[in-house]
């Protein structure tokens, strides 16, 4: 057992569509709220193999797509400083501020660098001690164990040279806005296999009680999101607004308790404004007041900024699931990976640059579902 | 970003009051952080998001969930041969 060939068996997932086919009697819109699961998914070409009544839509989690453009600009400025060292996951690099982004920065002489794990900003900020180093600590549940763990381990070190730039959001409230909204369109939910994995799935019954959508915690694998569709449409067919589990090789009930309890001592819960979306009340994290000399955007003054967006994107309402990316103008031209005019055609996550780079161009022009 | 890989731990260490240990995903190495999965042991597969363990996988489930598919789908086989 290697856990990744099992889950690409593609008779077995041909199997299970058909399955999902043979009990499908009307129309369903079924949201799957990780970004990463969205890239599989087209990928896989999973969308394409589904009987046309079942309708895929992409959710929000796209930690890269909705992390403000305020904080982006934040980010710019900070980074752009001489005294710092400005670290990130590799995706924040290409996304577009207002101006520019973090590459036109380190192009004009800024120290911005790439990291793998945040505790290895904590470890360039040992070696530079008479550098500033600020971490961009973007993310959901996911992320938050390790991004809570470079501080206490910069606690630990007595580092005065470390900070956070955080801007941590969270799946829950996120549904909740989602499912309230009078536009809402989806019917039942696809959760994110490794949110879960750090917060277990207790958070969702309320959710799934309250507003009738059936839900199923789901991996990443071409054969578990087609177990995880299979279990929702099961669920919505049979009129139960359950949440169970498709991915139990890696997620339990109570998820990883020594991680939730190290996040809940370092962050506490905040109200977080999701690009194109807006402000959600509590649905991010920030830092502890006891842990505010970690905080960059108390560290530098950074307040005033004025931001803008392009006035072409529509990455808001795509993370939303109301609209596709080939409902975009913008799509293809000018919009490109290579010049994206919103977040959502930058990351590995984003909806518009999973449809871009497995050629799904060509429903720009035809639409897919009339 | 959610991303993680499944691995297999060979090697458990302490680094800087750290529990950490050398991960196999298939035959690359790294280093990632165990300090949130304090009962791993050598030989368990796990799951490593930005350089950390998230959980531990759980063979028994796997095999469990996979035997249930495998069931669905020769049933579905069968039902359709059935009705050929």
């Amino acid at each position: 057992m290697k856990y990744v060939n099992e889950y690409r068996d593609a008779k077995l997932v041909q199997g299970i569509i058909e399955e999902i086919r043979r009990i499908t009697t009307r129309h369903w819109v079924i949201m799957e709220i990780c970004g990463g699961q969205t890239h599989a998914i087209v990928r896989h070409g999973i969308d394409q193999l589904l009987p046309p009544e079942i309708e895929l839509v992409h959710g929000p989690g796209c930690p890269v797509c909705v992390t403000p453009l305020e904080l982006i600009d934040k980010a710019l400025a900070i980074a752009a400083r001489p005294e710092v060292i400005f670290t990130s996951y590799g995706d924040m690099l290409r996304v577009p501020g207002s101006g520019r982004d973090l590459f036109s920065v380190r192009a004009a002489g800024g120290d911005v660098r790439v990291v793998y794990s945040p505790l290895d900003a904590v470890k360039i900020a040992q070696q530079n001690p008479d550098r500033q180093v600020v971490f961009f600590a973007i993310g959901f549940e996911t992320t938050a164990p390790a991004n809570v763990m470079s501080v206490m381990q910069a606690q630990q070190l007595g580092l005065h040279n470390f900070s956070l730039l955080v801007s941590h959001v969270c799946v829950p409230p996120a549904m909740h806005a989602i499912l309230s909204s009078p536009t809402n369109r989806v019917q039942g939910f696809l959760l994110a296999g490794h949110v879960c994995a750090v917060m277990g799935y207790w958070e969702y019954p309320p959710l799934a009680k309250k507003y009738g959508v059936p839900m199923a915690v789901t991996g990443f694998e071409p054969l578990d999101i087609a177990q995880g569709i299979l279990m929702v449409v099961h669920a919505l067919e049979d009129g139960r607004a359950e949440v169970e589990n498709a991915y139990p090789r890696a997620v339990t009930f109570e998820g990883n308790q020594p991680a939730q309890k190290m996040i809940g001592k370092v962050f506490m819960p905040c109200d977080r404004k999701w690009r194109g979306i807006g402000m959600i009340p509590l649905s991010g994290w920030c830092l502890r007041p006891e842990f505010a000399e970690f905080n960059a955007e108390k560290r530098f003054d950074v307040d005033a900024i004025q931001s803008e967006e392009s006035p072409l994107c529509i990455a808001g309402q795509i993370l939303q699931g109301l609209k596709k990316p080939h409902d975009c103008a913008a799509f293809g031209a000018p919009c490109t990976p290579e010049h994206p005019l919103g977040a959502t055609m930058v990351s590995a996550e984003g909806a518009c640059a999973a449809y871009y780079k497995y050629g799904r161009v060509e429903f720009a022009t035809q639409g897919r579902r009339a | 970003m959610c991303l993680g890989v499944p691995g297999k731990i060979v090697e458990i260490y302490e680094v800087g009051g750290l529990k950490m240990g050398k991960v196999d995903f298939g035959g690359v190495y790294r280093e990632a952080c165990l300090e949130y999965v304090p009962d791993a042991q050598v030989g368990e597969y796990t799951v490593i998001h930005v350089g950390f363990a998230i959980n531990r996988l759980n063979e028994e489930e796997a095999q469990e969930s996979l035997a249930l598919l495998r069931e669905i789908v020769n049933l579905e086989d069968e039902l359709g041969a059935g009705q050929e």
